[in-house]
């Protein structure tokens, strides 16, 4: 992982502190997330203290600091989904997978993640599953896609 | 011919992509690629009836299509020349079939200048854009009006920012133009983080150019030569859209060196915000683009003064920029005959919550909540009854019933106790808990909060928890009061705009729907049902035949009990999402 970091770093090879966020993003768009290596390597190559960069990452809810699952799950909450149950939908996804929203399960399979709108307001509730929308969903319908995933 | 078919998020939630694909390979298998051709566009507006499928040149407006009606559209329509009855759009006031869309109550008293090519023309051909009238209005400003004129006819047009704020874009224009620096930044905010508002991310998918267009006429006007599009990293198709619509304007000589001879120099570059709602906040955006915590500082100074890195910058918003091009070729007359005295032109709003026709609205200023809600949103679903529309998001505040006929402007709003905020608007009915609501945007506020100043920071942390109470029956007539009076202490006393807006769902809710806070706190109930701390799900044990269909549909396992006996629901572990209920033959299962 290293070397891939270390050749994304060579793209900003004049850098200052207002590439610091497009270098985090690029990482994280190589290696999905950002490792305690990552933030010491680019610390070293902007000449900047890690906590520093740690402070930046951890500030943006873009960034991550654990690798996603396999099926990365994101549950929209924004007005509309919430008015329409997005909070059940949260409730039984954390109970049957065992996480909680931000975490990534033990064997790296499932990680679930709660995002504040995703702009399918006419299709709420929505989730999206590695990138693939399950919309108007029902207590029936979020048990039978999460079936479907585990494979029970 | 040419099938437009709809690239909005909620269309592509639906299926989009693969009615695309299907129309592709269908026209192929006819050998019909030559005549006709398959456009993803951006967003058509009616999300309700999506995906949307358009046939030009008759107008033809086909709703919910999915990839199976595929062929029979090529086969019927795109062949024969014979509409597809069952596809097209029902007036629900007379069930008549309406084939053009600008007969649609949903469209008809729309007035389209920011979404004017949104579902209209294919946002990754810059010609398209260009026989649109686009770039005709650079062209203009850079051969016949100097920079102040060009400012001149701004202000005159009245345009006033469309990101929440309403401050004059061309004042603002005005106040960077006059500052005198080597370097001068134009940046347009297309951050877009309020929840329920999809109006900037519809603009740049389905009209990159105009944006493109504006800030190169701002840069004109100010003195800049840079442009930044602050975007969403979450916003993939938005982003990819730019680089076509940049890339192909650079090709052109609409961007870059020297635009159409003139000696004006003008470029642009994107930066992918890493979602922060703060961030819409524009020295906040400044912080984030220099590679800092997106936290706010006190103004003066202003941006136009000492900006992105210490330069004059100016900012605005996407769906401002949007209406710019428009004003320069139809004159500020034209765009101030729109609207009311103060607020001029239209304004997008995304109509979401329980509304019959969701979707992206573009509207004159003035128009009344009634007309949103009632003719182009048709109503309120399943005949329910209207109780609010909260407008501006967590910044915002709910319009009641008694609202309904208030003309929608900037002042109109803030004078209801709302805000016009970017332009969301959430219906709700009778069954929706007011206290609920405001809990649920306060604990957005307290997720998004930059945690600079302590009203923001430990403020809305206590109202939350004060809101948790209520809605948890742990709540008292002193936290009542407390609630309000911490609400204007956090609104006097935060440094910036989130912080100062955002005690507004709870005063706004408070003031119109006190009862309920006190139905909450007095009687521990809720009485639109949704604060699930205050209900029980229970088993009427006479009525249960123990049929076990309410424990085999149980998502969580709650329901236990043998066959044929009367069932027991574990209130430890129920989520109360209502699935038993809706699984029980024998209502069988209630409420307490």
């Amino acid at each position: 992982m290293e070397n891939r970091i270390e050749i994304l770093l060579d793209k900003y090879s004049h850098s200052r502190r207002d590439s610091l966020i497009p270098i985090l993003q690029d990482i994280q768009e190589e290696v999905g997330y950002l490792s305690e290596e990552a933030i010491i390597l680019v610390g070293k190559h902007l000449e900047m203290p890690t906590s520093k960069i740690y402070g930046l990452a951890t500030f943006y809810n873009q960034f991550r600091f654990e690798p996603k699952g396999t099926f990365h799950i994101q549950v929209c909450h924004g007005t509309a989904c919430h008015m329409l149950g997005a909070v059940s939908i949260i409730d039984f996804i954390e109970k049957r997978l065992k996480i909680k929203a931000g975490q990534t399960s033990r064997n790296g399979k499932y990680s679930l993640e709660v995002v504040p709108c995703i702009g399918a307001c006419s299709q709420s509730p929505v989730i999206s599953i590695n990138g693939e929308y399950h919309s108007k969903l029902t207590a029936e319908r979020i048990k039978q896609i999460l079936i479907d995933l585990i494979g029970e | 011919m040419h099938l437009l078919v709809c690239g909005g998020t909620g269309c592509r939630a639906s299926a989009s992509d693969s009615i695309i694909e299907k129309f592709k390979t269908e026209i192929a298998a006819k050998g019909l690629e030559n005549d006709v051709q398959v456009i993803l566009t951006g967003c058509f507006g009616f999300c309700e009836k999506g995906p949307i499928v358009k046939v030009l040149p008759d107008n033809t407006f086909y709703t919910q299509v999915k990839p199976e009606d595929v062929a029979e559209i090529v086969a019927e329509h795109v062949i024969k020349g014979r509409k597809v009855n069952r596809l097209l759009y029902i007036d629900p006031t007379n069930q008549e079939k309406i084939s053009d869309a600008k007969h649609m109550g949903f469209y008809r008293k729309q007035i389209r200048i920011a979404l004017r090519n949104c579902g209209v023309i294919n946002p990754e051909n810059v010609d398209e854009y260009i026989a649109r009238d686009g770039y005709h209005a650079i062209g203009k400003v850079l051969k016949e009006y100097t920079p102040a004129q060009t400012i001149d006819i701004i202000k005159k047009s009245g345009l006033r920012g469309r990101g929440g704020g309403g401050f004059p874009t061309g004042l603002k224009w005005e106040i960077a133009s006059k500052n005198a620096a080597d370097q001068k930044y134009v940046v347009c905010n297309a951050d877009e983080g309020d929840p329920g508002a999809f109006m900037d991310r519809s603009v740049l998918e389905g009209d990159p150019h105009s944006v493109l267009e504006a800030m190169a006429i701002c840069g004109y006007c100010i003195g800049a030569t840079q442009g930044v599009i602050y975007i969403r990293a979450e916003y993939p198709l938005a982003i990819t859209r730019l680089k076509i619509a940049i890339k192909q304007a650079r090709e052109y000589g609409l961007l870059g060196k020297d635009i159409m001879g003139s000696g004006f120099d003008f470029d642009i570059t994107l930066r992918y915000g890493a979602g922060a709602f703060v961030c819409g906040e524009e020295t906040s955006l400044i912080h984030s683009m220099e590679g800092l915590r997106g936290e706010p500082t006190n103004k003066p100074p202003f941006p136009a003064e000492s900006g992105y890195l210490g330069k004059p910058t100016n900012v605005n918003n996407v769906e401002t920029f949007a209406s710019v091009p428009v004003i320069i070729l139809k004159g500020a007359d034209w765009f101030s005959s729109i609207g009311t005295e103060k607020s001029k032109g239209t304004k997008v709003f995304a109509l979401a919550g329980k509304i019959n026709n969701v979707g992206l609205i573009e509207v004159p200023m003035g128009t009344t909540l009634r007309e949103v809600i009632f003719e182009i949103g048709g109503g309120i679903k399943n005949g329910k009854k209207f109780k609010a529309a909260q407008t501006g998001g967590p910044s915002g505040g709910c319009l009641t019933e008694k609202h309904l006929d208030t003309p929608i402007d900037f002042d109109n709003l803030i004078a209801a106790g709302s805000m016009m905020g970017s332009g969301g608007m959430i219906v709700m009915d009778e069954d929706d808990c007011m206290v609920s609501i405001a809990k649920f945007f306060l604990e957005f506020t307290v997720e998004e909060s930059c945690g600079k100043c302590a009203p923001c920071r430990i403020g809305n942390k206590r109202l939350y928890e004060i809101l948790e109470r209520i809605t948890n029956g742990e709540g008292t007539m002193e936290e009542l009061e407390r609630l309000r009076n911490l609400s204007l202490v956090i609104k006097d006393t935060s440094l910036c705009g989130l912080g100062q807006t955002s005690p507004n769902p709870v005063l706004s809710t408070m003031d119109n729907f006190y009862n309920e806070y006190l139905a909450h706190v007095n009687d521990k109930k809720c009485p639109a049902g949704q604060c699930k701390s205050l209900m029980k799900y229970v088993v009427e044990p006479e009525a249960c035949v123990g049929c076990t269909a309410c424990a085999r549909n149980c998502p969580v396992n709650a329901i236990s009990g043998e066959r044929k006996k009367p069932h027991l629901i574990d209130t430890a572990i129920c989520i109360k999402c209502g699935a038993c209920i809706e699984k029980c033959k024998f209502n069988a299962i209630s409420i307490k």
